[in-house]
């Protein structure tokens, strides 16, 4: 935007500069992806298809790089070199046929390798593997449905249903003896789930349209009432995976948090056991609760609904 | 009088004339396709300034991690207020108005075909808006912009907040319904001798571009909330999951509807910036036919991606890939728009005037927006993406980038013609620069911002991570924004009583609406003349150079040398 020219040194110098930060932008994000997850990367590092949704959008980040300082680059130059000067004269050219259709094809290039990459790697991100070793042994009929949704190639998950309602999550897992799944254990908010084991899941909601995310696990599955949506995750590393719902639920949207603890099975397998134990105490407590009410208030008044 | 031998004199055939209306009242009785530009062109700038209010206090409330400024309820009207009054009351309709006052100028026409009915678009899009902003008396919208059912069906929000919304849309809908026509037939049938469809300004062609978007995609959202209305009103189910309604239907409807709408939004930017960039390269427009074809084709496409609105949806992928790829399709004909643009300044004679400063920053603003775009298209990327911080900066790139410069660039070439005088350059500059740095401030953070995790249209979020001073850095930097608005008003309201007088021709400009007197009389040409190129008021210009032998090159009195 200068209109002097006797700052050809500061120019050059700014240039130099820009050139210098990009290319330390561009070392940093490659040598450090860790420390740029939340300012230039999503986030990654709980679950494959998470890690490979990272990876394509820094494939992606590096071919807009590359236009974006193109493009920009050519911006400034163009004002700069072109700005009004005493006698210069503006060239009276109306377009060039083969520059663009050059440029038309160039672009078009562009997004055809960048739509093949995303070929690439969408089965990994949308298809899940099979459990790996360590993780827990799933047996027919007990762990996992066999559903035509999402599954791996040999058929067995950890099939956990994510319910949504305002403003709370619902996980229900596998493994009751009714066939309704009444007696099925469940939790509110955390979810727990073993190490190395597949884990598919039933994303539903019960009243309006919310979205499952846990960063760190993968993308976002809208909650839609009648319609439900399935994702998968596999986590390698025991720990808390935080995340909360995305999409605009209510007053309370912003308080809708969920969190995924990755435990050992055998903790996994204690951890079920113990929360059945405490749903049914807790049933007994209210059952206990209710006959004392019912005696004060008439039966009507507390049926379970 | 005339004798049998007297020979045929070319004659001036003087056409009849409303008288011009004057006073207060006229403004409410107005057809003159200038005052109801102006009517608009005011009225929508007040709800950008409400709008923009609106915006203020949603960063003031994210400005601190668990802020209790406001209530969540109050937070999410917020939103929904300020989505709903930027897009339908301020951007498309500021569009509307600009088109009004200057296509028929533009293409030499007297009026708009149908004045009347101008009239009623304008009238039905301010009761559009009284009805939107009534609701604060009660209970104002809290659904988002996007109103998604089953949240914004009676059980969740059964306040009239949601049926002001409703009424909203079907008003302002009807309104620009009624004026798309209106400016399609225009622009069919009433252009300028010799302005065949390679002469038309580029402006004139994304007007109509506009238009035909509009007559495509209302009709849709018109149905989708009156099925909306009589779910909540009326005990139908289209959209009840419980009753064999269907929630993704409104979803479908509404994008369908709603990602055109966004090209209503950018593409009679993208005509200012055609118009603007050569007056002030000094240099013809690069590519007219690439730029014009692009403009017709983004629209095209437009309507075949909304389900990229949709990506985290239980949607088939094979649907997904379609909407990934006619994405992608988008970017190219965008691509070449940006090329060209840039092509146009290249080897001019650049003048940094205010207006050419508001569409250089559109294009280094709207680059990044069309980039982050490309982004969003791969869906298994957008799955992390969607419903984050990352799509509102991307947004703002494109609709503070695209629409908000592009109308600024628009307001400052154009305010000469509309008023006669000039607005202060170095007002205009202080106003750039402050909304450009500001603009920046406020949205680049967010991208990173939605990379950590924060989801869109929440009232709180923790502070962990580094979310609070990302926060607090966008919520600064909406104020410097904020204060380039309030620059350009207070320029506004300055020049009006003080500016310099302008003349009828201040830039040099190239298109017909500079041929005439600043401001236009009634009728707009006493003559119309015979467009014979792209740009006639160089032609005109040439051609008084011509007779005077280089002297005074004064449009004003090339009306009788021309005629």
């Amino acid at each position: 935007m200068r209109r002097s020219t006797t700052n050809d040194a500061g120019w050059k110098l700014g240039r130099k500069l820009t050139l210098t930060c990009g290319l330390t932008m561009l070392v940093g994000m490659v040598a450090a992806p860790a420390a740029m997850a939340g300012i230039l990367l999503p986030e990654s590092g709980g679950s494959p298809n998470a890690d490979q949704i990272a990876s394509l959008y820094k494939i992606t980040l590096y071919v807009a790089l590359v236009i974006f300082i193109g493009v920009e680059g050519a911006l400034v130059y163009a004002l700069y070199k072109f700005r009004a000067r005493k006698g210069a004269v503006a060239a009276q050219i109306h377009g060039n046929t083969r520059l663009e259709i050059g440029w038309t094809l160039g672009a078009a290039l562009i997004l055809v390798v960048l739509g093949a990459v995303t070929f690439t790697k969408l089965d990994s991100i949308r298809n899940p593997p099979n459990s790996g070793p360590g993780g827990l042994t799933l047996t027919a009929g007990v762990d996992y449905q066999t559903t035509d949704a999402l599954k791996p190639p040999n058929g067995k998950s950890l099939n956990i249903q994510v319910n949504g309602q305002q403003y709370v999550w619902r996980f229900t897992y596998p493994g009751g003896k009714l066939a309704d799944g009444l007696d099925d254990v469940y939790s509110y908010e955390k979810m727990v789930v073993p190490i190395n084991t597949t884990v598919t899941l039933d994303i539903v909601s019960q009243d309006v349209v919310h979205s499952w995310w846990i960063p760190q696990l993968g993308g976002k599955f809208d909650a839609v009432p009648g319609y439900p949506n399935h994702t998968w995750f596999k986590i390698s590393k025991p720990g808390v995976y935080k995340g909360q719902c995305a999409f605009l639920c209510g007053r309370l949207h912003a308080r809708m948090i969920a969190e995924v603890d990755a435990v050992t099975p055998a903790q996994y397998t204690a951890w079920l056991a113990q929360q059945k134990q405490a749903i049914s105490t807790a049933n007994a407590a209210a059952e206990v609760a209710r006959a004392t009410l019912a005696k004060q208030t008439g039966a009507a008044s507390v049926a379970n609904p | 009088m005339a004798t049998a031998t007297a020979p045929p004199i070319p004659q001036i055939v003087a056409h009849s004339t409303r008288r011009e209306e004057k006073g207060w009242t006229s403004w409410f009785t107005t057809t003159d396709h200038k005052k109801i530009g102006i009517l608009y062109m005011v009225t929508t700038f007040v709800f950008f300034i409400l709008g923009g209010v609106e915006a203020l206090l949603i960063r003031l409330q994210l400005g601190l991690a668990d802020n209790t400024l406001v209530t969540p309820q109050v937070y999410n009207q917020l939103f929904t207020m300020h989505g709903t009054t930027m897009i339908f009351l301020f951007v498309v309709p500021m569009m509307a108005g600009l088109a009004n006052y200057f296509v028929p100028l533009m293409i030499g026409a007297r009026d708009m075909a149908f004045p009347r009915l101008n009239a009623l678009s304008y009238w039905l899009f301010l009761a559009g808006g009284i009805v939107l902003y009534l609701s604060l008396f009660f209970s104002p919208p809290e659904g988002g912009w996007i109103a998604t059912v089953p949240l914004s069906s009676t059980n969740y929000l059964p306040s009239g907040g949601v049926d002001a919304w409703i009424y909203l849309i079907h008003l302002t809908g009807l309104s620009s319904l009624i004026g798309a026509i209106n400016l399609y037939v225009t622009i069919v049938h009433m252009r300028a001798p010799g302005m065949t469809w390679s002469r038309l300004p580029l402006f004139v062609w994304s007007i109509l571009t506009y238009a035909i978007l509009l007559i495509v995609a209302i009709p849709v959202i018109a149905a989708a909330v009156t099925m909306l209305l009589t779910d909540r009103h009326f005990g139908t189910h289209f959209y009840d999951p419980n009753n064999g309604g269907s929630p993704l239907l409104w979803q479908h409807l509404f994008w369908f509807f709603g990602h055109p709408e966004v090209y209503v939004m950018v593409l009679p930017g993208f005509g200012i910036v055609s118009e603007v960039l050569p007056v002030f390269a000094r240099k013809p427009i690069f590519g007219y036919k690439a730029i014009a074809a692009a403009t017709v084709l983004i629209a095209f496409l437009g309507l075949l991606t909304w389900v990229h609105h949709m990506f985290a949806t239980p949607t088939p992928v094979v649907v997904l890939i379609f909407a990934m790829i006619s994405s992608f399709l988008i970017a190219v004909p965008t691509g070449v728009k940006i090329f060209n643009w840039i092509g146009t300044l290249w080897q001019g004679s650049i003048e940094f005037t205010t207006p050419l400063l508001f569409c250089v920053g559109f294009i280094a603003t709207f680059v990044v927006g069309g980039i982050t775009g490309v982004f969003l298209a791969i869906f298994p990327v957008d799955w992390q993406l969607n419903d984050t911080y990352f799509v509102v900066a991307h947004l703002h790139y494109v609709l503070v980038g695209g629409s908000v410069f592009t109308i600024f660039a628009g307001i400052y070439y154009w305010f000469p013609k509309i008023t006669g005088r000039m607005l202060s350059e170095r007002l205009g500059k202080w106003s750039f620069w402050l909304m450009f740095i500001g603009m920046q401030v406020t949205f680049l953070i967010q991208h990173s911002l939605g990379l950590d995790g924060m989801p869109r249209r929440v009232y709180e979020y923790d502070n962990v991570g580094h979310l609070q001073l990302y926060n607090q850095i966008s919520t600064f930097g909406s104020w410097i924004l904020a204060a380039g608005v309030l620059v350009t008003v207070i320029n506004v309201v300055r020049s009006l009583k003080i500016g310099a007088v302008a003349g009828p021709d201040p830039w040099k400009a190239n298109t017909l609406e500079w041929f005439t007197t600043s401001p236009p009389p009634a009728n707009n040409f006493d003559v119309i003349p015979r467009v014979r190129s792209l740009e006639p008021m160089k032609d005109i210009r040439r051609e008084i150079e011509r007779r005077t032998g280089g002297g005074v090159a004064d449009p004003a009195g090339a009306r009788q040398v021309v005629s």
